[in-house]
């Protein structure tokens, strides 16, 4: 019978075929934890389930990203805890201060890989959807459980398909698909289940990882996009699984993608969403929840203090291009200051090497250490009461970035270029 | 006794504990007993008593996966949570530290401040108004997992996870019908909107995801 990317994943972590609805144990491929989370888990670990070592540290991955550099004492002798640790359990597999935020990290770094099952310390782990990897947030406990077993349970999850046709217009991306389709799916419309994302195979790989993030906003274990191609090896380049590896790319290397795995005729999704991207029009998610979503052209007149361009859904250097584009040889509002916090330090070595983050700079941006910045509101751009973000991030909470009196808009890099020139919530084509 | 704490519907494990109050950034001598819902409704924290009930609406718990939110709520002393739909990451959070969650809509049933006995062994609310309200039970293979105070003395015990070792699709929207749920609660999403369009299960869904991780 017909399956889900989810269900053939699950399946063959599991050993044998799995169907919607079964719970199951599965082998897992990749533990991911942060330093947030990682004392806690470590604690777990040892001192909860006994257990003194990890099943097999060449599968975990420690990645500093959520507070990066530390900003206290407190959080810098956690660090240097962490570190010792994991050179003591032979963890090979750390990413220190500034290598960037642990999901675009991994997949740069050939460890997140399609078919695999990955558990992160992180809900936006369903990030590694976007190289075809069921990746899924869990919390201390059970990131602990699955470093001490290399395994971990769940119920295969149904599948919720979102399916793209057309392509995107001029100053549209990724991430209004993403808006769109949690406005439409809402908070909780994917609870329990997983998301693909169809139709969008004219994305790159950090573009896919827009959309990856996101599901976990619609409530998602997981956020899917099918690999490209039916098998083989692809050189990713430029995100594009091609052949031709001339241009750079943060994601430049093979990647296997097992024959196994693939989109299925017959596969049945629990629910379809079809958007059409020759008519979808920037999307902004308003204070204070990600499903409060509305056509830009709808928000009215908007002042912003502050731009944020950052994080794992929309910190890439594809992003940072985007908005360079917007922005150059303009200068930003008088009085709106404008952040950019690259996903990871390959992103940000791209961005100078192509004259992207002179761009940036030039227009008055400035920019922070790649990793998680102020998107949880303890370091590099926390908000004051009344301070309005347009932000590239995805989530936008009540005191999300800071005081509980902010308000956060999320949006694109092109409308949060366009926004940054203006001073109020604009539509990308306004400028270029 | 236990006292009942009402919430609305999508709140988020933000503002369970906010990052800025995560135990990665408190000083040593620090307490995180002191901060759920520290800024959504500060006269928690002082005010809960060991044994309280906290009924909220739709998606209880949803967005970032810490551990700290349930944590910081079974520290005080939280007897159970009642909510229509829990994120599913915050459910099995609050299933691995042996917090009772409920799956039910009692936001209308109750009044925020009142006074309740709640028997987890009968799964049944009694108010201080006379009135007696069941309340609908886990799955099996998740109520083994209470009954051994979370997920790590489970796993201690028995070895093996929940469900292991079971045949059969607990929860299947085809057979049992545990949990299942028919949308039309509040804000349930509109469908036919401008470029969208939903097919297959239009306007309702039934899941077997009660409970469900």
């Amino acid at each position: 019978m017909a399956m889900t990317l989810s269900e053939q994943i699950l399946s063959h972590a599991a050993g044998r075929p799995v169907r919607a609805g079964e719970v199951v144990t599965v082998d897992v491929d990749l533990v991911m934890m942060h330093d947030s989370l990682a004392p806690s888990i470590i604690r777990v670990l040892h001192e909860e389930l006994g257990a003194e070592r990890v099943w097999d540290p060449a599968k975990v991955a420690v990645v500093i990203d959520h507070v990066a550099p530390a900003a206290s004492v407190q959080t810098a002798e956690k660090q240097a805890d962490l570190r010792r640790w994991a050179r003591a359990q032979g963890i090979s597999q750390l990413f220190d201060v500034g290598r960037g935020i642990s999901h675009p990290v991994l997949v740069e770094e050939g460890l997140a890989r399609p078919g695999m099952v990955i558990v992160g310390s992180d809900s936006h782990s369903t990030a590694y959807g976007c190289v075809g990897a069921f990746g899924t947030g869990m919390g201390t406990t059970d990131v602990a459980l699955a470093a001490a077993t290399g395994r971990t349970w769940l119920r295969v999850p149904e599948t919720v398909l979102v399916r793209a046709e057309g392509s995107f217009r001029p100053g549209v991306s990724a991430k209004d698909l993403a808006l769109r389709a949690a406005r439409v799916l809402r908070a909780d419309g994917a609870t329990y289940a997983a998301v693909e994302w169809h139709g969008v195979e004219q994305l790159s790989v950090m573009e896919r990882m827009t959309l990856a993030t996101l599901s976990i906003e619609v409530g998602a274990k997981a956020g899917i996009v099918p690999p490209a191609g039916d098998g083989g090896r692809w050189t990713v380049d430029g995100g594009r699984w091609t052949t031709d590896d001339r241009r750079p790319t943060t994601v430049n290397r093979l990647l296997d993608v097992p024959e196994w795995l693939g989109v299925q005729a017959g596969a049945e999704y629990a629910q379809v969403v079809e958007i059409d991207l020759d008519r979808l029009e920037p999307q902004v998610s308003a204070p204070h929840t990600v499903d409060n979503v509305t056509d830009l052209a709808a928000i009215g007149r908007v002042a912003v203090d502050v731009v944020y361009l950052g994080t794992c859904t929309n910190g890439h250097h594809e992003d940072m291009v985007a908005a360079a584009r917007v922005l150059r040889g303009r200068r930003l509002a008088p009085g709106l200051r404008m952040l950019v916090v690259p996903a990871s330090a390959r992103a940000l070595q791209l961005a100078v090497e192509d004259g992207t983050l002179a761009t940036l700079l030039a227009a008055g941006a400035t920019i922070g250490t790649p990793g998680c910045g102020a998107c949880i509101g303890r370091h590099m751009g926390v908000l004051a009461p009344g301070e309005v973000c347009l932000f590239t991030g995805n989530r936008n909470f009540r005191g999300r970035m800071g005081s509980p009196e902010a308000q956060i808009y999320l949006a694109s890099p092109e409308v949060a270029a366009a926004t940054a020139i203006t001073g109020y919530i604009t539509h990308p084509q306004e400028i270029l | 006794m236990a006292r009942v704490w009402i919430f609305g519907q999508d709140i988020n494990t933000d503002q369970i504990v906010p990052g800025r109050y995560a135990p990665y950034m408190l000083k040593q001598e620090d307490d995180l007993r002191k901060y759920p819902f520290v800024e959504h409704r500060p006269d928690f924290a002082s005010g809960v008593r060991p044994g309280d009930l906290l009924v909220a609406g739709n998606n209880f718990g949803c967005g970032s996966s810490r551990e700290y939110a349930p944590l910081a709520l079974r520290m005080v002393g939280v007897g159970a949570i009642v909510a229509p739909l829990f994120a599913r990451i915050f459910f099995r959070n609050a299933l691995n530290l042996g917090i009772p969650c409920f799956t039910a809509d009692l936001t209308g049933q109750l009044r925020d401040g009142q006074e309740v006995e709640l028997s987890l062994e009968h799964g049944s609310l009694l108010t201080d108004d006379g009135r007696s309200i069941q309340l609908p039970p886990p799955p099996a293979f998740l109520r083994e997992v209470w009954a051994a105070g979370g997920i790590v003395p489970f796993y201690r015990t028995h070895g093996r996870f929940p469900g292991e070792g079971v045949t059969g699709r607990q929860g299947d929207r085809e057979t049992g019908r545990q949990g299942d749920r028919e949308t039309g609660r509040q804000g349930d999403r509109e469908t036919g909107r401008q470029g969208d369009r939903e097919t297959g299960r239009q306007g309702d869904r039934e899941t077997g995801r009660q409970g469900d991780t």
